[in-house]
């Protein structure tokens, strides 16, 4: 096997074999990523050996446990380029989102008050007259939320168009207008992969005083991220994308904005003082980590952060370019195979989603994993652009870290082989 | 014979092409929608009874789907057009077995009985597409009942 940046004998998975004796060739890193040693030895050391309850005891099993903890956090916060306060653990994108959602929730019913309110607080209400936009290009954890925000407190969603081939269209950007409270947007489709136009976003969501939500989940694992360089005011991802543990992620904000944002969930670890009358709650970030954390997950996720930064994100975005263009070119040629997403290997990733003619993606994947080769198949919980590209659903190569480029063979050579497997005359 | 082999027969694979049954009925007595949410196959199906209500007479069907469900769907429908209603629902129950256990353990009267649709056999080897394989099935049933149960209400007007 050639080099990947990531060591493949790093990862205890990658040899084993699946079907019968074939190896495994992992293209499935988008829906979730494999693990190297050290972050499944930090996740069992956790357990074996630091087991102790967070912040709450002054023996040294909860001490090592804090410590960890929150070292795992300094960890992630450093992966990203912001502050370790402004870093709030989750159990992943989607509970991130559903945070702010909530928390928009408690504002329109007045509940920024329980933290004070304050200016920033009000820029988190939304009512009648009001305005969510979001893109056709997003996955339902990023479509949902804001529809049922809508409906309970009667806002209206606005969706960012796509072009042709899948990217968001900044000619659309005009339905950001002066009543929108909110932009959420991906970072990279999971779909198409294709990079968004932050910069355009974020710009037009400034100048009408709109909050920006950045959905990082398909673009930390793969490519330098700053989300104070993208100017972003929340942004959210998940642990298991980026070779960490599943069950956990964090939702970065603005200092400021977590400041005046009332809690979404209730309970141990994230109050002042309660009484039974009433209650005062915790700073940010422990004001949104209600109840026991994910703490061994977490300190996966922080390794993970650091088994990343130690081989460099440029390292691995050039690598993973590399692959996705010898991909993408190995396609081309392919009789009835059509991308679904940009065919040049420019500002996208290596998310390729493709359709194969006249044979179903289901069947697609199963012939490929007969060969080996694991990807994934369905609607990708994206429907709208599916619906975009006219398809119900489609497979799904999406690469790593630890992806070589005869990994990228043997996958064309293997999708070769699916039309004729089907009986499909060429 | 390899495990994918067996799942993709050709009996299956000619099936799924043929969609027999396809097209939407001009009146029916029952109707569902099933969707499977792992990969977005869809199926709506509609269920005529014979004139004494005694019989499925016609099923007719809109959907998309990989091969097996298309497949199972067609062979369904083939099988169950003319049955007796009671008939109809062992053969589904019998079809839900032929899934679960492998095969294993199904009498040969069983196994014959399902006819055709005892191919897909292999797909209980792939545990995520089994679904895809009862998806037709299910939709069978609950147009079935329901046609049943609005004949029932029926009577008590």
């Amino acid at each position: 096997m050639s080099h990947s940046p990531a060591p493949r004998e790093d990862f205890p998975i990658l040899s084993r074999t699946v079907r019968g004796g074939v190896p495994l060739v992992y293209l499935d890193s988008g829906a979730t990523s494999q693990h190297p040693q050290r972050v499944l030895d930090a996740v069992r050391e956790m357990d074996v050996v630091h087991d102790g309850a967070v912040k709450r005891g002054s023996h040294q099993l909860a001490e090592e446990a804090t410590v960890a903890f929150e070292e795992a956090r300094d960890r992630v916060a450093a992966l990203v380029g912001v502050e370790p306060g402004e870093v709030v653990w989750t159990s992943g994108t989607t509970q991130s989102i559903n945070l702010v959602a909530y928390v928009m929730s408690n504002v329109a019913a007045g509940r920024g008050a329980s933290v004070g309110g304050g200016t920033h607080s009000e820029r988190f209400r939304v009512g009648p007259g009001d305005v969510i936009v979001t893109t056709r290009a997003e996955h339902h954890a990023n479509i949902i939320p804001w529809q049922e925000l809508c409906l309970r407190t009667g806002a209206e969603l606005r969706w960012l168009d796509l072009t042709e081939d899948g990217r968001i269209d900044p000619a659309t950007l005009d339905v950001i207008d002066e009543r929108t409270k909110l932009v959420a947007f991906t970072h990279v489709s999971n779909v198409s992969g294709s990079i968004s136009p932050v910069a355009q976003i974020v710009a037009a969501a400034k100048r009408v005083g709109a909050l920006t939500l950045l959905d990082a989940c398909q673009s930390v694992p793969h490519m330098p991220v700053d989300f104070k360089e993208l100017d972003v005011d929340f942004a959210v991802f998940s642990g298991h994308k980026m070779l960490g543990p599943t069950g956990v992620g964090v939702l970065y904000g603005r200092r400021e904005l977590l400041d005046a944002m009332p809690p979404y969930q209730f309970g141990g670890s994230m109050i002042e003082l309660v009484t039974m009358e009433a209650t005062t709650y915790a700073a940010p970030p422990a004001r949104f980590e209600a109840g026991t954390q994910p703490v061994a997950q977490a300190v996966g996720m922080g390794e993970a952060a650091a088994y990343l930064m130690d081989i460099g994100m440029e390292k691995i975005e050039a690598h993973e370019q590399m692959l996705t263009k010898r991909m993408l070119e190995g396609m081309r040629p392919l009789r009835g195979v059509r991308v679904l997403g940009p065919v040049e290997c420019v500002e996208r990733t290596g998310s390729v989603a493709f359709h194969v003619d006249g044979v179903h993606p289901h069947d697609v994947g199963q012939y490929l994993d007969s060969r080996g080769v694991a990807v994934r198949v369905g609607h990708h919980c994206a429907q709208p652009i599916h619906r975009h590209f006219g398809v119900y659903a489609s497979s799904r190569v999406s690469v790593g870290p630890y992806n070589t480029a005869e990994e990228i063979d043997m996958f064309l050579e293997a999708l070769a082989g699916v039309r004729n497997y089907f009986r499909l005359e060429d | 014979m390899s495990d994918l082999d067996a799942m993709y027969q050709q009996i299956i694979l000619d099936a799924a092409r043929e969609r027999r049954g396809q097209g939407e009925l001009d009146s029916f007595d029952g109707e569902s929608f099933q969707v499977n949410t792992t990969c977005g196959d869809q199926v709506n199906l509609q269920v005529k009874l014979s004139s004494d209500r005694s019989r499925i007479e016609e099923i007719g069907w809109e959907g998309h789907g990989c091969s097996i469900s298309q497949a199972s769907i067609s062979i369904m429908t083939e099988m169950i057009e003319g049955k007796e209603i009671p008939e109809a629902m062992a053969l589904s129950e019998t079809f839900r077995k032929l899934m679960d256990r492998r095969g294993h353990n199904l009498s040969e009267a069983d196994e014959e009985a399902l006819e055709d649709a005892a191919a897909f056999v292999g797909v209980a080897k792939f545990p995520m597409r089994i679904k895809c394989a009862l998806l037709g099935w299910m939709a069978m049933r609950d147009a079935t009942d329901q046609a049943v149960a609005a004949e029932e209400g029926g009577d008590h007007v």
